[in-house]
């Protein structure tokens, strides 16, 4: 397995790199774009068409699912989560498609929990007072502060972690499968004289997509469900 | 030769650290358990179990993707040859 590679190099400041996953995010970003100007085109107030009651059905969900969790004050927040969670799991579930995942890079994740880092401190701002926060790390008592500076860094460093740690053990076990299958095809198949059957990696075929089910479809959603989770509960949290 | 001795290390070191993977198995095993348990007094309340059972289950999985996330850098990112 190799990391993102490297598309092509902006030329200031030295060279700035943009690789495979922010290349992907563009492509990600344009049809999410695309498919909500679709989505949201010729809404009716009578006579709603079948798409435009799937669609209410599904914001209806998202802002359910954030007032149980944050409670009616952070109903703005809706909007944020709906679309971390869609930007989460078609990044993860692009796999599909043969591109590169962008959540199995250290880097965007790590600026999803940084936005969410932000939020959490700008909350807690928010309902304490910049004073309040202050004093909100020398508690219980002030040695501790040292330690409650690293649990709060450790935080979204942790849901980092976690979300690339599980696509990226997938993209792994996927490829070591899709390895080990095309040696095993060549295996057999270079018995057979004749050049163009021995190259068909036959075992390729349909095995790989029964750990797809697990490694993509249930992890991606189960990740994208974590971290909106995650960033609600921390972000409600701070304004206790 | 210190370049195979650090390879080597390098490579037992990566399955070391997936030891790290025995706590949540049995962390998440007794999670499961106990929601099992719960479905099965209270089946009605089984959507709201199995969500809070995947949340707590997600969270006890870091320190087994901390472990992972070492694997992973000592196999495909090794700092440690760059130092030789």
């Amino acid at each position: 397995m190799n990391g993102p590679k490297v598309i092509f190099t902006i030329p200031i400041f030295g060279g700035i790199k943009v690789s495979e996953s922010i290349v992907n995010m563009w492509i990600i970003m344009a049809a999410l774009a695309a498919a909500s100007i679709w989505l949201t085109h010729g809404l009716e107030r009578r006579n709603p068409s079948k798409k435009q009651l799937a669609l209410e059905k599904l914001i209806d969900m998202l802002y359910g699912m954030v007032t149980d969790v944050m409670g009616e004050r952070y109903i703005g927040f809706a909007p944020y989560i709906g679309t971390l969670f869609l930007l989460s799991i078609v990044g993860s579930l692009s796999a599909l498609t043969g591109m590169r995942p962008i959540t199995a890079d250290l880097s965007v994740i790590l600026a999803w929990t940084v936005v969410t880092f932000l939020l959490i401190q700008a909350n807690n701002i928010k309902n304490h007072g910049i004073f309040g926060w202050l004093k909100s790390f020398a508690e219980p008592v002030p040695f501790i502060t040292p330690l409650n500076i690293i649990s709060e860094i450790a935080n979204p460093v942790s849901m980092t972690f976690r979300h690339f740690g599980n696509i990226a053990a997938g993209l792994v076990i996927t490829s070591l499968v899709y390895g080990g299958l095309a040696s095993l095809s060549a295996a057999v198949f270079s018995r057979i004289p004749n050049d163009f059957f021995a190259s068909i990696p036959i075992f390729q075929v349909g095995l790989p997509a029964v750990l797809s089910v697990y490694f993509d479809l249930f992890t991606s959603f189960l990740q994208a469900y974590i971290i909106c989770m995650l960033t609600m509960v921390f972000v409600q949290g701070a304004g206790e | 030769m210190e370049r195979a001795i650090v390879l080597a290390a390098s490579a037992i070191g990566a399955g070391l650290a997936m030891i790290a993977g025995v706590g949540p198995g049995i962390g998440q095993g007794f999670a499961a358990g106990k929601a099992a348990e719960a479905v099965g007094r209270q089946p009605e309340a089984r959507g709201a179990v199995t969500s809070t059972m995947l949340f707590g289950c997600a969270v006890a999985e870091s320190t087994g993707i901390y472990g992972l996330v070492v694997a992973l850098i000592l196999l495909f990112a090794n700092p440690l040859v760059g130092l030789l």
